[in-house]
């Protein structure tokens, strides 16, 4: 697996956003925004109403994947670009789910909707009409989701990556800043993570960093212990999953799991060891 | 039952302070040339310069964050390369307002 195999650029996605067999998908924290304008030809995946579980706490099993992806008309060998805003983060949440369920071709569009946006490239808000497909998903790959026993269990032995802001991280923050932050569950950190916020792998226009600049960020600067096992996780399990994709995509290390239970579920454990402040 | 009586929790666990269900917001609006500018971004960097949070500006130019008390830089994107920082003070309970023209 190498950067070419897993990003496009935009003059790409211009060049080849008519052609059969690609498949761009807009995946959005702000979920209104396809409606305001996407890429021609784009579908929408709204991260909450499609990917989620409507009533347990978990996201959509194979069966309701299968149903969903052959409703959006894409087919198993379709190559899927995805993209969104906020340097990609729920496309990257998206794009670990088409991983998961075994999608064998799927790719982010390099800096997402903010750098097509801000380059003034075309938008439009036709919405393409996909026929339907018969789409077969695999059982999840269980290599690339870590559960909350496994997580507890790898304290102090596996590398556990923090990616979410720092005042997230030290407790003086319960949600990024652009969110309230009232939430019924204490503030910290799982003791011996270490904090390299997911945004650290973005520049400012939302692109990644080059493999070498990134491997001074998780290596070099934060220390992480390639050698090891890694478990990343955040917030909800979405801003990890874009550092998942970091250091499982681009980097190649071949053990890395999102823990998309992340804090919401470890810091409403009872019993469960938590630090407050900075790493130690 | 309020929180912190009886046998709930306190409200926002432990770590967080007296006050945190008043917020400390962060909100203005962005123009050029007078008019709103809905096509950017607004980034919310901490005092040591470290990303926090980003949002897309709104139909009117408007971008809101919900920080702590301290000092912020809000940093607007907008098309055409522009990038402009402002440095700002929140406080629980109350609005700062930050007014942006690229």
């Amino acid at each position: 697996m190498s950067r070419s195999d897993v990003l496009v650029d935009a003059d790409w996605v211009e060049a080849h956003l008519d052609d059969p067999g690609v498949v761009l998908v807009e995946v959005d924290e702000d979920t209104a925004a396809y409606d305001k304008g996407h890429i021609r030809n784009a579908v929408k995946l709204d991260w909450r109403k499609d990917l989620q579980d409507p009533v347990r706490r978990d996201f959509v099993d194979r069966h309701g994947f299968e149903q969903l992806l052959s409703e959006r008309g894409i087919s198993n060998d379709d190559t899927v670009v995805l993209y969104g805003g906020n340097n990609n983060w729920f496309a990257a949440y998206a794009y670990w789910y088409f991983r998961l369920y075994g999608h064998r071709n799927v790719k982010l569009l390099d800096g997402g909707r903010k750098k097509w946006e801000l380059e003034s490239r075309e938008m439009v808000t036709a919405v393409p009409d996909r026929p339907r497909t018969s789409y077969r998903a695999t059982e999840q790959d269980a290599s690339l989701r870590a559960m909350r026993d496994e997580v507890i269990a790898a304290i102090g032995k596996r590398n556990l990556v923090d990616v979410r802001s720092p005042d997230e991280f030290t407790g003086k923050l319960l949600a990024p800043a652009h969110l309230p932050q009232e939430q019924a569950q204490r503030a910290g950190h799982i003791p011996t993570a270490k904090n390299i916020p997911w945004s650290k792998a973005a520049n400012d226009d939302g692109t990644f960093k080059t493999d070498d600049e990134l491997r001074a960020l998780y290596q070099g600067e934060a220390g992480l212990d390639f050698g090891k096992d890694t478990i990343a996780y955040c917030r909800i399990g979405e801003r990890s999953a874009h550092t998942w994709f970091v250091l499982h995509e681009l980097l190649g290390l071949p053990q890395v799991k999102n823990y998309d239970g992340s804090w919401t579920e470890y810091g409403s454990l009872v019993g469960v060891p938590i630090e407050l402040g900075e790493a130690r | 039952m309020s929180a912190g009586q009886g046998c709930g929790a306190p409200a926002g666990g432990a770590a967080v302070p007296a006050g945190a269900s008043g917020e400390a917001v962060i909100e203005g609006h962005v123009t050029r040339a007078g008019a709103p500018l809905p096509a950017g971004y607004a980034r919310l960097l901490n005092d040591g310069g470290e990303f926090v949070a980003e949002v897309p500006l709104g139909d009117d130019g408007g971008f809101r964050f919900f920080a702590a008390p301290g000092t912020w830089t809000v940093r607007v994107l907008a098309p055409g390369g522009v990038s402009t920082d402002q440095t700002v003070t929140a406080g629980y309970g109350r609005s700062t307002a930050v007014e942006v023209s690229v």
